[in-house]
């Protein structure tokens, strides 16, 4: 089993999501999150006054799969969050050592 | 998804064919049907207005009512008599002066919403708190002994400390001579009213002290503020203390109220100093966003409603000839203070900026509030024009000199006040009367007492029991540390 980390553009959130529904993957678990990698941040106006907006609005999608979806996975999310222009963000996979459905108990594969 | 269209559709085809032509006939219908009804309440009281053909059997107003339909109101407020047109008169101003009250009592909903959306979100239950403490302090000290500080008869022309309300309705209601001034209104309809405008003060003060000024120290200062030094020089204008002597000329109180509530703002946050963060070592601005702008602009449209209620109702009666006019100054200065503040924003920043097109609604109010009844419509839309540039470089100006004023309440009521003051002679209607130097003595008198008053209170309380929470305090937001509490703590 495989945990995906993707930091995307909010607003491609739904694409993504449709995307990986296409490859048979359903469930995600989704977070609003701040931060800045080589996009840096930008300048906002307020009152008159500029100021420079570091963290930068994203959205972390985290998904865990089973080893053999785990290509098809990433490369759905890769291509559904791809602008081409800087700020797409990064897809981070880890191992997951197990996973346990809390209503049913089942374990492993059979619980992601 | 089908069948909820289609049922719009159906709802949209039965109003079109069937509800629509009712409501056109209605009228048609009425007029065959229930032509009767009018004319019965007319027969209660002969002289109301459409009876030129109904003969007039009232022993004693026969003159009056010969004189045909009302078209004469001054004739009525002449008419002091108890006839049923003069009557009419008093409760239509009585009924529109309490409306008016409860207009005012929303402008504290909006400055409320107003300054929660311009400041940071820890801070947010702190400023409804003090919010809702100067309304209802405003409204006691009012009753205490406000109002009859306010209008104190006959008195010195500085100082009058009043005794509480008693029974305003002591002589039985009929008060065309009430308080000799022949106010088409009750006692308590005046008291109402006036109570209402007397807290703004204190929250003009609120907004510009906001994110940092110790609860304690800001409701002591507020009760001062509101019981005492607002009434005192309220006295001197609208009490026939020194102000009305010389002529000054202040329609609704761009001076009493604004100029006043902006000019002891000043004083506190000179005393009190800028929030922590608003400045870099060096000086620079660093901009503290607020973090509801749609709160932000709920807060304006619903001051800019009150206003109505604000203006509107310090013409003190229903008179409609200057009823109509200063509702429409006061639309027109409004609107164009929108435009010119988004428009010098937009050019001066780069960017529209929608928190200065706000603060140009409330600048343009603010200009025409002393010369609502006497400006023409078109310089009432200069007198709006000037005051949304104003605001705007008023708001720089004090931005860069270090006064910091999270919701521009100083350059909104106190800048803007002062032009308020200069416009009403500078575009008075002919025959108007208003005196350039009794303007700037007025204003001057008005601005000199607010600011030393609040420098002396609130340097006393500096010095006692401090008016400044501490650097933690401010970090952490006033909300946890000073109530305990989280405006939005749900997790969900």
């Amino acid at each position: 089993m495989k945990k995906i980390e993707a930091i995307i553009k909010p607003f491609k959130l739904d694409e993504v999501k449709d995307a990986l529904a296409e490859v048979g993957l359903a469930g995600m678990t989704v977070t609003e999150v701040k931060g800045f990698g080589r996009q840096k941040g930008h300048t906002e106006v307020y009152r008159g006054s500029e100021y420079t907006v570091d963290f930068l609005p994203k959205i972390k999608l985290e998904i865990v799969v089973d080893d053999a979806q785990l290509e098809e996975a990433s490369k759905a999310i890769i291509a559904a969050a791809k602008t081409g222009k800087i700020g797409d963000g990064k897809v981070f996979i880890l191992p997951v050592e197990e996973a346990i459905r809390i209503r049913t108990d089942e374990t492993g594969a059979e619980a992601v | 998804m089908k069948a909820i269209t289609h049922k719009l559709k159906q709802s949209l085809l039965i109003w079109l064919f069937v509800i629509l032509p009712l409501a056109g006939l209605s009228p048609a219908l009425m007029a065959d049907d229930e032509a009767a009804p009018p004319e019965a309440e007319t027969t209660e009281e002969p002289a109301s207005s459409d009876t030129e053909e109904t003969e007039s059997t009232d022993e004693e107003e026969s003159e009056e009512a010969e004189a045909g339909p009302v078209d004469d109101y001054q004739g009525l407020l002449d008419n002091q008599g108890d006839g049923a047109p003069a009557f009419d008169f008093f409760a239509t101003s009585m009924l529109w002066t309490v409306i008016a009250a409860a207009m005012v009592f929303i402008m504290h909903l909006g400055f409320s919403a107003l300054e929660v959306g311009l400041t940071r979100s820890k801070n947010t239950v702190n400023i409804l708190f003090k919010n809702a403490f100067i309304i209802a302090i405003g409204l006691i000290t009012y009753a205490i002994l406000g109002f009859n500080t306010h209008y104190p008869g006959e008195f010195n022309g500085w100082l009058s400390i009043g005794k509480p309300i008693g029974d305003l309705n002591a002589d039985g209601g009929d008060t065309w001579g009430y308080g000799g001034l022949s106010l088409a209104m009750t006692g308590y309809g005046d008291f109402i009213f006036q109570a209402m405008f007397a807290a703004t003060a204190a929250t003009i003060v609120s907004g510009a002290v906001a994110e940092r000024v110790k609860l304690s120290s800001f409701l002591i200062f507020a009760t001062l503020l509101v019981g005492i030094a607002y009434p005192i020089v309220g006295s001197w204008h609208w009490g026939g203390g020194v102000l009305s002597g010389m002529d000054f000329k202040d329609f609704a109180g761009s001076a009493v109220v604004h100029a006043f509530g902006g000019f002891a703002a000043l004083a506190c946050v000179l005393i009190l100093g800028p929030r922590k963060g608003k400045y870099d070592e060096n000086g620079n601005v660093k901009p503290i966003p607020g973090h509801n702008m749609p709160l932000a602009a709920v807060g304006v449209f619903l001051l800019w409603f009150g206003w109505y209620g604000f203006n509107g109702g310090s013409v003190l009666s229903a008179d409609p000839t200057p009823l109509g006019l200063v509702f429409t100054t006061t639309s027109l200065a409004a609107a164009a203070g929108v435009i010119s503040a988004a428009l010098v924003s937009w050019i001066v920043f780069s960017k529209p900026d929608l928190s200065m097109a706000l603060n140009g609604a409330l600048a343009g109010l603010v200009g025409i509030t002393a010369n609502a009844d006497i400006v023409s419509p078109w310089s009432s839309v200069i007198i709006g024009l000037i005051a949304g540039v104003i605001v705007v470089f008023s708001v720089i100006a004090l931005d860069k000199a270090g006064i910091d004023d999270p919701v521009g309440a100083i350059s909104v009521h106190g800048t803007c006040g002062i032009w308020g003051i200069l416009a009403a002679y500078f575009f008075q209607l002919p025959d108007s009367g208003v005196v350039l130097g009794s303007q700037i003595k007025g204003i001057l008198l008005v601005a000199i007492a607010a600011f030393a008053f609040s420098a002396v209170v609130f340097g006393a309380l500096k010095a006692t029991i401090g008016v400044r929470v501490s650097d933690e305090e401010e970090e952490e937001g006033l909300d946890k540390a000073e109530h305990g509490a989280e405006a939005y703590p749900d997790f969900n």
